[in-house]
């Protein structure tokens, strides 16, 4: 294949309908949302247009800040149980046959199907005392009596690892498709047990695709709004649930766009953040 | 006994049988290739060796000791694959000193190991170089380095060569062979390229459909093959049918051959090789005569082609040693008896 450097206007041409896509469905939207940040708020109206920084001002509190804190690391946990979870996962999924494989990747795919309210009903109903899974597990003679699970902080992260695992899978299951094989074969033959070639050999080699999944999960679970409301206490509602509660319920547009943009660049601060540590190991190595 | 045996070893995949109740011992320090058409068992049988198939049936001893079920990382060897699995996240030396560090060997004495193995291979200094930015003959020898890392009782390669240009796989072979001997270590290369095996090997196992044909010196399966796939697989040969006649003379091509007698007088194949076909004059004795259907002159040897009662047959001779015939002239082709081989058809 020929490749040259465009030379005319005309030879960019194909990139306008994706340059466009872009323009009307993110810079504009995600614009509005940055000047309405700086609007001033009517009380029992909407909002007027302004130039003021109340609607940061008031983000600047101990209270955000401790949801923000919550939010992250929330996020953050997220991400490390789906990549621990998945990573093992994967691997030995790809070592099945292919029938076996195609069969899994369905039943993962259908999770996906599922909606957000769903996930939160079904696992608010598993983790309940009168119908829970802990019946089970009085019936099997393990507990004494039957607990309620939620509302709690293991409910919120259980129903979002299981949301984010199927597309923490798919992300990790075409790098290690492609893993040769004989990699984990050579440890072996080198002297090194299944498992430890699984640690020396296929976690390192993934070291760009894990660290990719990581902040693709991570930025995943931190727009969840609807399970932590569904499974946990008012302590463990995210940014997002606050944002939602402001835009929709108070009315508070500039606040809760000031409040948006905040979680965006904090957001943006992390990848960057993790993206430069990795590149920091790769170049000690 | 000191070495590697293979007691009926057999493995089925489903209902095909990839390798067929093997019975094979490679005496300690002896170079083993093992030849065959693709397909016909061979790196399976490596794999087993190697503790990475499990046999389906049958033993596998080690220096008199059943390894058949002891776990690949604790057999003790070192293995070249064909794709070198090199650890594309590690540097030359670090590769090398992969089997040192996950069994904890101090820093200092993985260095001293790395330095040496390196100056072995002839890529001194090389240590710090990250494995995408080498040659395929470079990965190569890092590929065996690192499986002698751990000086290993056994040396495993599954065509170890095959991905390296002509010039550089003979060199190679070469490097191999004298690495080899120089170490004392069994080695056993799996491998479809005859060059290869008879460059290299003490002995050549030849296999087909799972099963062992012939295992011998490189010399004795090319003189003495044991059957006509061994013959034809194996360099290039004429194979003639013979027959025995109511007198319990040797026929083929409608002649009698004295000094040949097929094994029980019944009907066999003679194999002769191409350079064992003496060319004279049409009609003198002993001789079977045809007609010159095509020469190739290759400038060191010529190969004439002569239609023998419809069987062809080739004859290589150098120019000096081969009387002047041209395409269409009768000539007479002696079959020596002494260095035909009859087989059994």
């Amino acid at each position: 294949m020929r490749r040259e450097a465009p030379q005319k206007l005309t030879d960019y041409a194909p990139l306008a309908f994706p340059a466009i896509m872009l323009v009307v469905f993110f810079v504009i939207p995600f614009g509005t949302m940055i000047s309405v940040s700086f609007f001033q708020r009517q009380q029992g109206g909407f909002y007027t247009p302004a130039f003021v920084f109340s609607n940061y001002e008031r983000f600047l509190s101990l209270f955000f800040a401790n949801v923000l804190g919550f939010s992250l690391m929330l996020a953050v946990l997220v991400a490390i149980c789906c990549v621990v979870i998945g990573v093992p996962f994967t691997y030995l999924l790809t070592r099945l046959t292919r029938r076996a494989q195609i069969i899994w990747m369905v039943a993962l795919l259908s999770v996906l199907s599922l909606s957000e309210v769903i996930i939160g009903f079904a696992w608010s109903t598993l983790f309940s005392r009168t119908a829970g899974i802990t019946n089970l597990l009085v019936a099997l003679g393990l507990m004494e009596k039957a607990v309620a699970l939620s509302p709690g902080f293991p409910a919120v992260l259980t129903a979002m690892v299981y949301q984010a695992l199927p597309y923490t899978i798919l992300v990790l299951y075409p790098a290690l498709v492609r893993l040769d094989p004989t990699l984990t074969e050579a440890a072996r033959t080198l002297g090194a047990s299944p498992l430890r070639a699984f640690f020396t050999v296929v976690v390192p080699a993934l070291r760009a695709t894990i660290l990719a999944t990581l902040i693709m999960v991570f930025i995943f679970a931190l727009g969840s709004y609807l399970l932590p409301q569904i499974l946990g206490r008012p302590q463990h509602w995210t940014l997002s649930v606050l944002i939602t509660d402001q835009a929709i319920y108070q009315s508070n547009m500039p606040f809760a766009a000031a409040m948006a943009v905040f979680l965006v660049l904090v957001t943006l601060a992390m990848v960057a953040l993790t993206l430069f540590a990795g590149r920091k190991r790769e170049s000690a190595a | 006994m000191s070495g590697l045996t293979l007691n009926s070893v057999r493995k089925d995949f489903g209902s095909f049988t990839a390798v067929n109740d093997v019975q094979l011992a490679v005496p300690h320090g002896t170079f083993v290739c093992m030849l065959g058409p693709s397909g016909c068992g061979k790196t399976t049988l490596l794999r087993m060796i190697a503790g990475l198939d499990l046999p389906t049936s049958g033993e596998i001893l080690l220096d008199g000791e059943d390894i058949t079920a002891v776990p690949t990382h604790k057999r003790n060897l070192g293995m070249v694959f064909q794709s070198l699995a090199l650890f594309p996240h590690l540097t030359v030396g670090e590769n090398i000193a992969y089997p040192l560090r996950i069994r904890g060997a101090p820093r200092e004495e993985q260095k001293k190991r790395v330095d040496e193995l390196l100056a072995m291979i002839h890529l001194p200094g090389y240590a710090d170089r990250p494995v995408a930015k080498l040659s395929g003959g470079q990965r190569q020898r890092v590929a065996i380095a690192r499986a002698l890392t751990r000086s290993p009782k056994l040396f495993l390669l599954d065509e170890p060569l095959s991905a390296l240009d002509a010039k550089l796989r003979e060199a190679m072979q070469v490097e191999l062979r004298q690495l080899q001997q120089q170490l004392g270590i069994t080695t056993i290369v799996v491998t479809h390229d005859q060059r290869e095996a008879m460059t290299m090997a003490d002995t050549v196992v030849v296999m087909n459909q799972g099963e062992i044909r012939q295992a011998a010196s490189p010399m004795e399966i090319y003189r003495r093959p044991a059957d006509t796939f061994v013959a034809d697989f194996i360099g290039s040969t004429n194979l003639i049918d013979m027959d025995t006649d109511s007198s319990g003379r040797a026929v083929a091509l409608g002649h009698a051959i004295p000094g040949l007698s097929a094994p029980g007088g019944g009907r066999a194949i003679i194999s002769v090789r191409p350079e064992d076909v003496h060319l004279t004059a049409p009609g003198s004795d002993g001789t079977v005569t045809g007609t010159v259907t095509f020469v190739r002159d290759l400038g060191g040897t010529i190969e004439t082609f002569i239609d023998c009662a419809g069987k062809q047959i080739i004859a290589v001779s150098t120019p000096r040693s081969r009387p002047e015939v041209t395409v269409g002239q009768p000539v007479g082709v002696l079959l020596d008896p002494g260095v035909c081989v009859v087989l059994d058809r």
